[in-house]
């Protein structure tokens, strides 16, 4: 399929508008001095590189359920797997810089009193091999949940349910210490990555940059995959799956094949945001997070990738400006968002803001003729 | 068994909470032979067709696909890949995808998830989906969502589809339910025309229709035969006239 086909106006305009953004954000905060207005504070340039994790998170859910009807309320797992799976190789670049100055186990191990790395530590002290497992384990942990719920057929709430218990579980055994992950505390006091300082601007920069542009190549391959002939038997399982089977189409097969793509486009999302926010704790795999994913999907737009993307940013900002400003109130804020979006904005932002720009400037093709029927 | 044997049920059984639906069933469809299976409400039809199609597991009983097929150990995407295609009794199309697309994606192709992925259009593919719209009588409605369609015109897409499948064997439930006369005749006329290439196995109530189409009749009734052979001849049965008129 050709690059043309793929950016439609939609996708069009919001690539547009993110590399506009990715363009000027640096310049704003490494080109223009301090006290200019045009400048961008290093804490604002990573906290939208953050947002664009998010969204490529809100992409990576919409692709699964948008498309394929499958509503996972445990994305947020695969999100942090991935994030895990960077911090680890943070973790050991750290060497012995850290407050036990152990060069090869992370301050906690030695705080546990234990006396060299567990065997899943090891290979993580090379970049390309964490980078890799944040898409591996991810994937990896979809395929083997995918091909049980998807050959016994588990669908709708059940698998809602399922795989809310699945982040669930995994939040728990994170927490322990004996996993060794950190626990409690995660991991964290990140140094550099790749040579390159994390407190530094211009690692931050590159940090937003790498974030935007995953972003932009997870919305062009989850656009390629809805686009073509296989995207649309997504959508055939999507509203009548008893037919696609008829049709000869082995639905888990399909359904297992986005789902996998899924989560790894949502532990690449992880891997990129742990680097930016300098930490990762078994929060993130707390139901609630993989709630709010499937909040910022219905809110930006269900099925439209570009959608799911802007739900996220929207949610995302609004929740930095609320909670710095009464904090109590984000949840009911949040509520009171998605409610309003479910009862007058049924096709999410996204949808309100194509519908308003038709109604503006209405098309010169006339009107279907299906009213004559009627 | 004979080489022209498409479909050979033998001493199906299958009840749901000892409440027997299909009840020591046998049958034979030959190939290119057409069918009309009739018998009142809850005889047992669909549930035969759930059970060819892999849907329902029979309990008992032998279901074979052509020589040696055995069609008990076969999923529905399974059944659809040996040629077995199906129209079901309440319409079903995929409403978010155009008339063009739902033919489209029924057409026999590579079902495989990456085959599918990789998929480019042919031109041969155009030419039948178009020679498809035309044979259906939608062309006009091709880029229209399915699910715009009238209650008739979705029984055709579905006919459309399956057609679209090149099964060797159809089987079509109620495919006239909610159709006018006009559009009813034009069904059986369609039907006809396909039998003889492919075997087809029409389950209707509608009897105007079941006489249009000319062929072998079997009556089911409490998931067994009841009676079979011309619709006169099936109609001047008294077990048939009994189980009809004495509901
Ligand atoms: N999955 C199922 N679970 C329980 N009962 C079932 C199931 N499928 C069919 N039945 C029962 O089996 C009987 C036969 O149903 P079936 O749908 O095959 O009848 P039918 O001949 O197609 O009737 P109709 O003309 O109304 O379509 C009915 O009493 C129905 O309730
Ligand atoms: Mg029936």
């Amino acid at each position: 399929m050709s690059l043309t086909k793929l950016i439609d106006r939609r996708m069009g305009i919001f690539l547009g508008l993110l590399f506009l953004v990715t363009v000027c954000v640096p310049l704003g905060n490494l080109v223009m001095s301090p006290d200019s207005a045009l400048h961008v504070p290093s804490f604002a340039v990573a906290l939208m590189g953050k947002y664009l994790c998010y969204a490529l998170l809100a992409v990576a859910l919409d692709l699964v359920w948008g498309y394929c009807g499958i509503l996972s309320l445990g994305h947020g797992a695969f999100f942090a797997l991935g994030g895990y799976a960077m911090g680890m190789h943070l973790m050991r670049e750290i060497g012995d810089r850290g407050v036990y100055a152990n060069p090869d186990l992370p301050d906690f191990m030695v705080f546990l009193n234990w006396d060299r790395l567990p065997w899943f530590w090891h290979g993580f002290d090379m970049f390309w091999f964490a980078a890799i497992m944040a898409l591996v384990v991810p994937g990896l942990l979809a395929f083997v949940f995918g091909w049980f719920a998807f050959r016994s057929r588990v669908t709708g709430v059940y698998l809602s349910i399922i795989t809310q218990a699945m982040t669930y579980a995994l939040m728990l055994a994170f927490f322990r210490n004996e996993m060794g992950f950190g626990g409690n505390n995660g991991l964290t006091d990140f140094k550099d990555v790749l040579g390159f300082d994390l407190q530094s601007d211009a690692t931050r920069v590159g940090l937003f940059v790498c974030s935007a542009l995953a972003l932009a190549g997870g919305l062009l391959l989850s656009k390629w995959i809805t686009a073509s002939k296989l995207g649309k038997v997504l959508v055939s399982i999507r509203d009548a799956e008893s037919r696609t089977r008829f049709l000869g189409y082995r639905v888990e097969g399909y359904k297992l094949f986005v789902f996998v793509v899924s989560a790894m486009l949502a532990g690449l999302a992880g891997a990129l945001y742990t680097p930016q926010v300098g930490i990762i704790n078994p929060g993130e795999f707390s139901p609630a997070n993989s709630i709010e994913i499937v909040i910022w999907v219905a809110l930006g737009g269900r099925g439209t990738l570009v959608g799911a993307a802007l739900g996220a940013i929207i949610v995302a900002l609004s929740k930095t400006l609320l909670t710095g400003w009464i904090p109590e109130i984000w949840l009911f804020a949040l509520g009171a968002m998605f409610i309003l979006v479910t009862l007058y904005l049924p096709k999410g932002v996204l949808g309100f803001i194509e519908a308003s720009r038709d109604r503006l400037r209405p098309k010169a093709k006339a009107a279907p003729v299906k009213e004559a029927e009627a | 068994m004979s080489e022209k044997t498409q479909l050979y049920l033998n001493g199906v059984s299958r009840s749901f909470d000892g409440f027997k639906a299909i009840n020591n069933l046998s049958l034979i469809i030959e190939r290119g032979e057409m069918r009309a299976v009739i018998g009142p409400n809850g005889a047992g039809k669909t549930t035969m067709m759930d059970i060819i199609t892999g849907k329902t597991r029979p309990d008992t009983g032998e279901v074979i696909w052509g020589e040696d097929t055995d069609l008990t150990k076969v999923d529905e995407a399974g059944s659809a890949r040996l040629g077995i295609g199906r129209k079901f009794q309440k319409p079903t199309v995929f409403e978010t995808h155009t008339v063009e697309d739902n033919l489209h994606l029924s057409l026999k192709a590579d079902r495989s998830v990456f085959g599918t992925l990789f998929h480019r259009t042919t031109d041969a593919e155009r030419a039948r989906v178009d020679e498809l719209l035309d044979l259906v009588r939608l062309t006009a409605q091709r880029d229209d969502l399915a699910g715009d369609l009238s209650h008739g015109q979705k029984q055709w897409l579905e006919i459309g589809m399956l057609l679209a499948q090149d099964p060797e064997l159809l089987l079509v439930d109620e495919p006239a339910a909610g159709m006018t006369d006009a559009e009813t005749m034009r069904t059986a006329e369609l039907l006809r025309d396909i039998a003889g290439k492919h075997s087809v196995v029409v389950v209707e109530h509608d009897m105007e229709f079941v006489r249009a189409l000319g062929c072998k009749v079997t009556v089911l009734h409490q998931g067994a035969v009841l009676a079979d052979g011309s619709l006169d001849h099936v109609s001047a049965n008294p077990e048939v006239i009994e189980t009809y008129l004495g509901r």
